[in-house]
């Protein structure tokens, strides 16, 4: 499979993504934010970093992009979509995923490793996690505390497109687990579609053992195991 | 515009003593401009020329086969690693502009030597920093003060509230600022160290640590080479921001310096910084290039200057080309400015469509502002005129040498003669291990490592909180090269240090002692030591007593560097730490790079699994020492509030063969932990070794333990004596016979002391012993920094 990793100025993360996909032992593109096409990609990353230094608020001004017109049209057109962490920042900006992201209840930057639970397996970005398995993945970001209106997180639980919680690494959604105030202490959300989604932990940053946790590997297989069954489902 | 007139109260200013004014004069033939005043000015600073430190330096080890630039020579030193691979790194001081702004100028200093890293054609991939601050909590209210202590040893004052709110201020700031500048940048802040001492108090240490890595044939050079080659400016405007802060750094920082300089203070922009590096990296693998160098310190002037200098060559620019911020600009505030993130760059002539498509499509400024010429002068004109014309290496190689007075300082005889004979032995020793594992300087530093992105680039293996940090390097760790040739992964160890006390105590052994922990840190994590970088914090060079601390320290550092063949690759010097309340304790700081050769030798501090056996290489305690290790220790400063006595010894031939039968040992596979004995002795290495692994968020994974000493001696020197070349390790039981053989056979004292498991930490000695709940030790030394910053 063909992932596209997408680069804005000072996206920073881009790289990352791009060597887990390959350690995953399948292929990426960097696409850079001038381009107005994907190319041949089966999906798109849309890395961390601090796309345009985080100016004005973190994505509002990458979501005006030239490459996000091809990234609205692969979304509406059903294509696999995750935001990582800057991503998810953009992606909330663009329209594309409900909610925003502001800063972090501590009001500091935090980098550790947190705990998440998967609220579904209903999803191309959670179907291969297996059941009851509490994820340790690491984050690090200054304004990751999910918010949204009543309604919008009424909506967001009603059709299911909560994917992942900050747990306690016995699996409970406390207060303490959560790293950033998040509501519902949310680290990741889909849309309504269920093919674009975002998270704020860094799963490409827990995709080999020698880093300490290989459970960002369930997420890309998820997305992997995807994509095959919908080339399968073509070819038949 | 009309310059002022160059009179003797202007030179002064400019600090320039009148015999240096004198050789100015005699190197124009001539009155200089008020922009050439400027000029000489900063490259004459200390900060960049050395002028008070140049013959100590010389002293240092600078070579060995795998140096492929040495110190001196470029922006920064670079080192092979083998398989065509090699590494420059450097540390750097922002002192000064991080007492005066905090958050910029720590942020800068990230900026500054970042930057130096890409300018030798090596992608950054990690950072590290080494920080000192004045107390952050009430000390004195909490140590007992102990009886007859005497006028003579440094007995810090108390501490008024409003003196640690501001502490706090500045810790919080510089921690921010870090955080800022390389989070954003995208580089992993993966290593570092902070002390708190009252002699910091109103002039703290930032010293910044960037590491890069790259081909051999990668490497840029920082000259003006080719004549007729065109000058190219990139990256921001130029405004008056930062002007002449070399200059700043090398003085004395008192109240009225800070406020009339605080334009000194540069603002950094690391989003820009991101755009510039990915830039250069792009043209340099053009080969357009043919020198590069950054604007740092002294901005224009030096970049210009320096380049012309090491290529034997002259430079000829128009300040009217350079990319502006502000209007009426003078040419003497266009080359003093000290705006961030910008580059001179040299460019084979007929190549510049590559250097503006490349910076175009980042979307970066960039100006042709000169060219390079034949003459061996910096020639800078401005509105059609020349406002400077200097023989560039007379400016950047010449300047004034001086061998400074050296005294051994007064203080040093009641040093010495602090003995043991009045201090009480401890009788409660779980209240003192609770109190030192407190006391900030030991407890763990979480809430600032928490606030640096130090898993970026996906290449952290051991993250902060173990002795030494230990950094991947694979294929996308290198700057683009079309190249098929596979990039094999290396596996590096970093670490800084320097207990600025040791080195007030006494400057020779302390100066050993900072390399040799480096180096004793670096071994536990199972590498072998490449080179170093030193940052060298001292206080005023024309007080003799300084410069006396000075001296001796850098000759320990120099025969530690020797014996452990780690050539210093370069470095900085930040003389001048002195606030009114006096000078800084002499603050050697050095990093230090190792290589591991596998990754299954990659080896953390912190137990693995009950049961294992815990043994102790090295001797408990140096009976030699007259104070048993206690000197200038954590324990006294903490339970006695007193900093004095002479600290431990360090025998550079013991911790060499300590740290090589360590490696090797490793290398067998049979050590699980490893983890060095220093500030806080024993009891705190132990306890470490069971709290220290953090599993995730609020999950720690705690291991207790049960050791035992048969060795007699008082039981504060047993616990929290610092006595040099000990290291606590661990093994499977069935491996432990092997391991202590094995240890003795490489010369290594070694005693099993105990196994791990249950939730205490149990130390038994002839002199008594404790029993603590490993929960309750866990949460004061991890908690004990955010509970005072809260």
């Amino acid at each position: 499979m063909r992932f596209a990793v997408l680069q804005f100025p000072a996206s920073n993360c881009d790289q990352d993504a791009v060597h887990a996909v390959r350690v995953l032992g399948h292929e990426a593109d960097y696409v850079w934010h001038k381009e107005t096409s994907l190319g041949a990609a089966d999906a798109v990353i849309v890395p961390g970093g601090f796309s345009y230094g985080d100016y004005l608020r973190t994505g509002a001004i990458a979501r005006f992009s030239p490459v996000m017109g091809a990234v609205r049209e692969f979304a509406a057109s059903g294509g696999l979509v995750l935001g990582i962490c800057n991503g998810f920042q953009i992606l909330c900006e663009a329209g594309l995923l409900p909610g925003a992201l502001v800063r972090n209840r501590s009001l500091q930057f935090r980098c550790e490793h947190v705990f998440l639970k998967t609220a579904t397996h209903d999803s191309p970005f959670t179907r291969r996690i297996p059941p009851g398995k509490v994820l340790r993945i690491p984050i690090a970001h200054g304004e990751g505390c999910y918010f949204a209106d009543e309604a919008t997180l009424a909506a967001l639980r009603a059709n299911n497109q909560i994917l992942w919680q900050y747990c306690s690494a016995r699996g409970e959604l406390t207060d303490e687990a959560n790293p950033n105030g998040s509501l519902l202490n949310i680290a990741g959300i889909c849309n309504a579609g269920r093919n674009v989604a975002g998270l704020m932990p860094h799963p490409e940053r827990a995709c080999e053992p020698i880093l300490g946790s290989d459970d960002g590997r369930f997420i890309f297989e998820s997305m992997l195991e995807t994509l095959t069954d919908r080339a399968r489902a073509k070819a038949a | 515009m009309t310059e002022p007139a160059i009179t003797p109260e202007l030179v002064a200013k400019h600090n320039l003593t009148p015999e240096e004014y004198a050789h100015v004069k005699e190197i124009l033939g001539r009155e200089p401009t008020y922009t050439e005043l400027g000029i000489f000015s900063v490259m004459w600073s200390e900060h960049c020329s050395y002028k008070n430190t140049r013959p100590l330096l010389k002293t240092f080890p600078t070579r060995s086969p795998r140096v492929l630039v040495g110190a001196g020579e470029e922006n920064a030193g670079i080192i092979d690693i083998g398989d065509g691979l090699a590494i420059a790194f450097k540390i750097e001081s922002h002192n000064h502009p991080s007492a005066v702004e905090p958050f910029q100028g720590a942020a800068t200093g990230v900026g500054g030597i970042v930057r130096d890293i890409f300018t030798m054609g090596a992608r950054p991939i990690c950072s590290v920093n080494s920080l000192r601050f004045g107390p952050i909590t009430d000390e004195k209210s909490e140590a007992a003060p102990a009886a007859g202590e005497s006028a003579g040893e440094s007995a810090p004052t108390h501490q008024v509230p409003a003196a640690i709110a501001n502490n706090r201020r500045l810790f919080a700031g510089v921690v921010a600022g870090i955080a800022h500048y390389g989070n954003c940048f995208g580089i992993p802040t993966l290593a570092g160290e902070v002390y708190f001492d009252p002699s910091y108090e109103g002039n703290p240490l930032v010293n910044a640590f960037c590491l890069g890595v790259l081909r051999h044939e990668q490497i840029a050079r920082g000259a003006a080479r080719g004549i007729g080659n065109p000058v190219f400016y990139v990256g921001p405007a130029t405004g008056r921001d930062g002007l002449a802060g070399a200059a700043f750094a090398s003085q004395d920082l008192t109240e009225e310096s800070a406020e009339q300089q605080r334009g000194a203070v540069q603002v950094g922009d690391p989003f820009m910084e991101k755009l510039v590096c990915e830039a250069c990296l792009e043209l340099l693998a053009t080969g357009a290039v043919a020198g590069i160098q950054d604007m740092g310190a002294a901005g224009l002037t030096c970049s210009t200057c320096e380049t012309a200098a090491r290529a034997g060559t002259g430079i000829e620019i128009e300040l009217d080309k350079v990319p502006q911020r502000a209007p009426n600009m003078s040419s003497y505030e266009i080359m003093l400015s000290e705006s961030q993130e910008r580059m001179l760059i040299i460019v084979h002539r007929g190549r510049e469509e590559e250097v503006k498509r490349i910076f175009d499509k980042w979307d970066l400024p960039w100006a042709e502002v000169g060219v390079v010429t034949d003459t061996g002068r910096m020639v800078v004109k401005h509105h059609g005129k020349v406002v400077a014309d200097i023989p560039a290496k007379k400016i950047a190689d010449e300047s004034p040498v001086y061998q400074r007075e050296a005294l051994e300082p007064a203080y040093l005889t009641e040093v010495r003669a602090f003995s043991l004979a009045g201090l009480a032995d401890l009788t409660e020793p779980e209240d003192a291990l609770l109190r030192v594992l407190a006391w900030p300087t030991i407890a763990s530093k979480n809430w600032v490592y928490r606030q640096y992105d130090h898993m970026v680039r996906g290449s952290s293996v051991v993250c902060p909180g173990s002795d030494a940090a230990v950094l991947r390097l694979k294929a996308d760790s290198l700057p683009e090269l079309r190249s098929d040739r596979p990039v094999p992964e290396k596996f590096l160890a970093l670490t800084v240090d320097g207990n600025g006390a040791y080195v007030y105590l006494d400057p020779y052994e302390g100066g050993k002692i900072v390399v040799t922990e480096a180096a004793r840190n670096l071994a536990c994590a199972g590498a072998v030591p490449l080179g170093a970088t030193d940052n060298l914090n001292y206080g005023n060079p024309m007080n003799p007593e300084l410069f006396w601390q000075l001296k001796e320290s850098v000759r320990g550092l120099a025969d530690a560097c020797r014996a452990f063949n780690t050539p210093i690759t370069g470095g900085n010097c930040s003389l001048y730490n002195q606030s009114p309340a006096g000078p800084i304790d002499p603050t050697p700081t050095v990093a230090m790079v190792g290589l591991i050769e596998k990754p299954e030798h990659i080896t953390t501090q912190w137990f693995k699994d009950e049961g294992d056996v815990i043994i102790l290489l090295g001797e408990p305690v140096d009976t030699a020492d007259p104070l048993l290790g206690l000197g200038g220790s954590a324990y006294l400063q903490v339970i006695h509030g007193r900093k004095t006595g002479t600290p431990p010894r360090c025998d550079l031939e013991t911790a060499k063969t300590l740290h090589t039968a360590l490696v090797g040992l490793i290398r067998t596979g049979d050590i699980k932990s490893a983890h060095d004995c220093s500030e806080g002795g024993l009891a705190v290495c132990l306890a470490e070794c069971c709290i220290s692994r953090q599993e995730g968020r609020h999950t720690p994974r705690l291991l207790g333990a049960t050791v035992h000493f048969e060795t007699a001696c008082r039981l504060d020197a047993l616990l929290f004596g610092e006595s040099q070349s000990r290291v606590v390790v661990s093994c499977h039981p069935l491996h432990a016979t092997r391991v202590l053989e094995r240890a003795k056979l490489l010369g290594v004292p070694a005693l099993q002391l105990g196994t791990v498991g249950g939730g205490h930490l149990t130390i038994g000695t002839p002199a008594g012993g404790l029993t603590t709940s490993i929960e309750e030790l866990h949460d004061v030394w991890w908690h004990s920094i955010a509970r005072a910053m809260a």
